[in-house]
């Protein structure tokens, strides 16, 4: 009988390990967060003091030093909030796929949005933050319900290299269609392309407002999935077995999935890897509860995507390199280290 | 033409950093049917594809004739070895014929002049599978046990003395798994064909080869004989698993009886 | 006869061994028969491709702003002087066909041979990453280093060359799996995709005209300095890539099926890669990476050659009449003038999905 007493005591102390971990995690996830944001603050072309960070977070403009600061915090808020989003929504897509390589880009959401984007501003005149943000849910919720379905057609279902095809050449597809539209418009050229890199430069509060309330029921409804999802990972057989409504959860979560990404990519371009490397991280470190996981990814994409913007601006002084280009940079070669290390069965 | 010796010396064969199999000797008696026996993991594929070149060896070597498979052009060898692997792929709507007619492969040259000999060994092929009235349809619109014959076909094409299968009746219901064995028999008896390979099923592998090798963790734990070798401390030492040995009514070979947990008698099993 | 049971199959073998030289001699014939007859249908497919290519070929040295007839068109491909077409079709539209030939010729053959290799017809060089590496060099030479002429096409194929070598190198564990060369392949062009559009943020005005053009494939501006190292490189690249047919479809049946048959599997696939790559980057470098003119060819290929044969030389035949074709159409026959890739994008897009559909549904392999 004591033996089983101390087996149970060891088992439940085994529990409580991992929980442990994730806090601290969780907890150096923020503070990494919070100073990765005074650094975004901090840094720039223009170099400025901490006396002139403390007056310019306080809403002070008395010189340019200070003015800086205050042109840089939305920049940085926006950077966090548009990195969260993606995060979120890469974690999110992975597990409703059961799919490693799940990501926004790759699975197309971000041409659809794309294209859809540039269809409203050379076709309908489309103008505002509202306008574009709609048009690119839209857009990128078609293209992911169509990459899904061809990709789960045929044998095997939707397996990683399907689905990745698929992608790759649906976006090649719609690439075309963009450029088609684009090109005989030489007046929105600029505006087109300078928005297709994927930036977060001259970045205003009134930029980042019409964001926040899509990113926010993305995050709800993400939050309340939470539980159906770690069901979901099981495979729909058992999961139905658990009672969950496998259809109602799949959709729903891919819903919100398409909302914060199609809000991400309306507000700053399609943004790729994001989605695809955070989760994996963050699996490493605190495990594979989505209750844990998902929150965790949004922390993560946040501080993700501030590091690439603060790298932007240093690398490329004084002018600076559009975060889109630093996430492929960073994530392709983590994309491809995972391929590696995978053996190809897995795959 | 008399059978190739095939000969293993030495080997020692893994993927990567892992060795699966070292230090193994073994010479595959000519005009005889072999079965590799083993449990999971136990190297049997991996000294199948050894023996055929697929797998280059880290040290050792496999000898077809006292030469060095190695060495020697591949197009030479496959005149002399055939394989059929695991999950081979029929290209996309290609007919019986066509695929019997590309194990011609070794013996064509750049530019694929068909000679009188090319059709032949298809036509051959063909009839001793008993797969001549299939020879137009689409090979994706065969059975599982019709396109196993198919490739056994294309195998036979290549006009090999030697031919090696890996696992051939995997994925089979058990009347096409006989079907398979009793034409490999057939090959073997009919015109010596030398036959190795690699069965998952302990029993069929009793009653079909003429020579056994038992392998576990890279080694051979026994070879011979069926009759000789196969008894219940060989089934135990391999597989781990308590068995009872009879000799099969109909067949006198030996037929492993499991023994399990359940459902048996006081006196059975061990 | 009952082709299922094992008495049957017994009772065949034996028959094998006893039948008469009559019957099998009429099986011979019969397979000699079907054998002939396919490889008959293939000739006529592969002669009536090549009659539409070169019909397009000559519509498009004819026609245009000015319509000049044959004749005068022959006069002035023989050197001679005549007034108005020496200018317009010697030295607009001659180099512009050539090109537009050689580099469908080229897209073709090398997607075409790709997508058997890869056993997936999906995994086109333009998809994983080959293409984008000579159109990303290209830019980069243009843009930043401000280069321009044959030095960029040099720039452009040794990129192409780079990068595939890396793709393969960081896909390669024991051998290279095609799962696993597709999706690096993927992850790469992304990358460089992410490089372009930050050297085009650097593009003043003028330039990003020519970058464009790096981006979708045009034959603006083609001059016959651009045509011959694609053209001498199909010459050499193109041969070596069909003596290495057979070894090719052999690898359809898997690396271990082929090399039971005697095919060295590795040295066939570096060979063929690098040559598809050398094909690729050539014409790159000439004009842009025209889209999906290498990922349809081998699919619309397969659609008309079916089970008749090999692929290769039908695809490259497509190549060049998607090229021809999405040119002129380009040119003359929308309003705005829009270069080929554009078109061939547009037009590829809804049949490459219709493909994968179908693919996918038939449980192709994918």
């Amino acid at each position: 009988m004591n033996e089983v007493a101390t087996r149970r005591g060891v088992a439940s102390e085994q529990i409580r390990q991992p929980r442990r971990r994730r806090l601290f995690w969780l907890v150096m996830a923020i503070l990494i967060l919070l100073a990765l944001a005074l650094g975004s603050v901090a840094i720039g072309a223009r170099n400025v003091s901490p006396a002139d960070i403390w007056e310019g977070l306080q809403g002070r403009s008395d010189n340019v030093s200070q003015a800086a600061v205050v042109k840089r915090v939305p920049r940085t808020v926006l950077a966090l909030v548009i990195g969260a989003a993606l995060g979120l929504s890469g974690a999110i897509m992975q597990a409703v796929t059961r799919n490693p390589l799940a990501d926004p880009s790759i699975l197309g959401v971000n041409m659809g949005a794309s294209l859809a984007v540039v269809m409203g501003i050379t076709w309908f005149g489309v103008t505002t933050a509202h306008g574009y943000i709609w048009a690119a849910i839209l857009g990128g919720a078609i293209a992911a319900v169509f990459v899904y379905v061809v990709g789960s057609m045929g044998r095997g279902g939707a397996t990683p290299l399907k689905l990745a095809l698929a992608g790759a050449a649906t976006s090649a597809a719609l690439t075309s269609f963009v450029t088609a539209i684009s090109l005989p418009r030489g007046d929105l050229a600029d505006i087109i392309r300078s928005w297709q890199i994927g930036g977060v430069g001259g970045a205003t509060f009134a930029n980042v407002a019409p964001m926040l309330p899509f990113l926010a029921v993305g995050l709800v409804i993400a939050m309340g999935s939470a539980n159906s999802l770690n069901s979901l990972a099981l495979g729909d057989e058992l999961a139905a077995g658990l009672g969950e409504k496998v259809m109602l959860v799949r959709a729903v979560s891919a819903l919100s999935a398409v909302i914060l990404c199609g809000a991400a990519t309306a507000m700053a371009g399609p943004i790729g890897f994001v989605g695809l490397v955070v989760p994996h991280m963050c699996r490493l470190l605190v495990g594979v509860d989505q209750r844990w996981l998902l929150p965790f990814s949004a922390l993560a994409g946040a501080g993700l995507l501030v590091f690439s913007d603060i790298l932007g601006r240093i690398v490329a002084r004084p002018g600076e390199l559009d975060v889109g280009i630093l996430t492929a940079l960073i994530g392709a070669p983590v994309f491809i280290l995972m391929v590696r290390r995978s053996k190809v069965r897995e795959l | 033409m008399p059978p190739r010796e095939l000969a293993v010396q030495d080997l020692q064969v893994g993927y990567g950093e892992r060795t699966i199999i070292d230090g193994l000797e073994l010479a595959i008696p000519s005009g005889e049917i072999t079965c590799i026996v083993g449990p999971n993991a136990c190297g049997k594929s991996t000294l199948l594809r050894s023996m055929s070149r697929l797998l280059r060896p880290k040290t050792g070597q496999v000898l077809l004739d006292g030469k060095d498979i190695h060495r020697m052009q591949p197009k030479a060898l496959a005149k002399m070895l055939g394989l059929l692997p695991q999950n081979p792929i029929a290209p996309e709507g290609i007919t019986v014929a066509d695929l019997v007619g590309r194990g011609r492969q070794p013996h064509q040259g750049l530019f694929a002049r068909w000679s009188k000999d090319d059709d032949a060994a298809v036509a051959e092929a063909l009839e001793v599978t008993n797969t001549v009235e299939l020879a137009d349809r689409p090979v994706d619109e065969l059975s599982g046990g019709q396109r196993q014959r198919v490739w056994i076909a294309m195998a036979l094409a290549q006009g090999t003395e030697t031919l090696l299968l890996d696992e051939p009746t995997t994925f089979l219901d058990v009347s096409h798994q006989l079907d398979v064995l009793d034409l490999l028999t057939d090959l073997n008896r009919q015109r010596g064909t030398t036959v190795v390979m690699v069965l998952h099923d302990l029993n069929l592998a009793a009653r079909y080869s003429d020579h056994l090798i038992a392998l576990r963790d890279g080694s051979i734990r026994a070879q011979g004989k069926p009759e000789e070798i196969l008894t219940a401390q060989v089934v135990l030492e391999v597989f781990g698993l308590h068995c009872q040995v009879i000799a099969d009514p109909s067949t006198l070979k030996p037929l492993i009886l499991p023994a399990g947990r359940h459902h048996m008698l006081e006196h059975a099993g061990l | 006869m009952n082709t299922s049971t094992p008495q049957a199959t017994t009772q065949a073998a034996a028959h094998a061994l006893t039948t008469s030289t009559g019957e099998r001699a009429a099986l011979i014939n019969q397979l000699r028969v079907a054998r002939g007859q396919r490889a008959r249908q293939r000739r006529i497919i592969i002669a009536i491709l090549s009659l539409m290519v070169l019909a397009v070929a000559i519509a498009s040295l004819c026609l245009g702003q000015t319509n000049y007839s044959p004749a005068q068109v022959w006069q002035v491909i023989l050197g001679h002087k005549v007034p108005g077409a020496s200018f317009t079709v010697g030295t607009l539209r001659l180099p512009r066909t050539a090109i537009a030939l050689v580099a469908g010729l080229s897209f073709g053959l090398a997607g075409v041979s790709f997508q058997t290799l890869l056993r997936n017809p999906l995994a086109s060089p333009d998809v994983i990453g080959i293409s984008t590496g000579a159109s990303a060099a290209a830019a980069f030479a243009i843009v930043i280093l401000s280069l321009s002429g044959t030095v960029v096409s040099v720039f452009a194929i040794v990129a192409g060359l780079f990068i595939a070598t890396l793709i393969y190198l960081l896909s390669y564990k024991g051998g290279a799996a095609g799962t696993r060369l597709i999706l690096v392949g993927i992850g790469v062009a992304a990358m460089l995709e992410s490089l372009i559009s930050w050297v085009l943020t650097q593009a003043g005005q003028w330039d990003l005209q020519e970058a464009t053009r790096w981006l979708t494939g045009s034959l603006n501006g083609s001059t016959w300095a651009e045509t011959l190292p694609a053209l001498i490189a199909l010459g050499i690249l193109g041969p070596l890539l069909l003596s290495q047919t057979r070894y090719l479809d052999s690898l359809q049946m898997g690396d271990d099926t082929a090399a039971a048959l005697g095919t060295r599997v590795e040295r066939t696939r570096i060979l063929v890669i690098m040559a598809a790559v050398g094909l690729i980057s050539f014409a790159t470098a000439a004009t842009g990476p025209i889209a999906f003119v290498a990922f349809l060819s081998g699919p619309i290929a397969s659609r008309l050659i079916g089970a008749r044969g090999s692929k290769l030389i039908p695809a490259a035949l497509i190549g060049a009449l998607l090229v021809l074709v999405a040119d002129f159409a380009g040119q003359y026959l929308l309003g705005t003038r829009f270069p080929v890739g554009v078109i061939t994008g547009v037009l590829g897009a809804p049949y490459l999905v219709y493909l994968i559909i179908r693919t996918n549904r038939a449980g192709g392999s994918l």
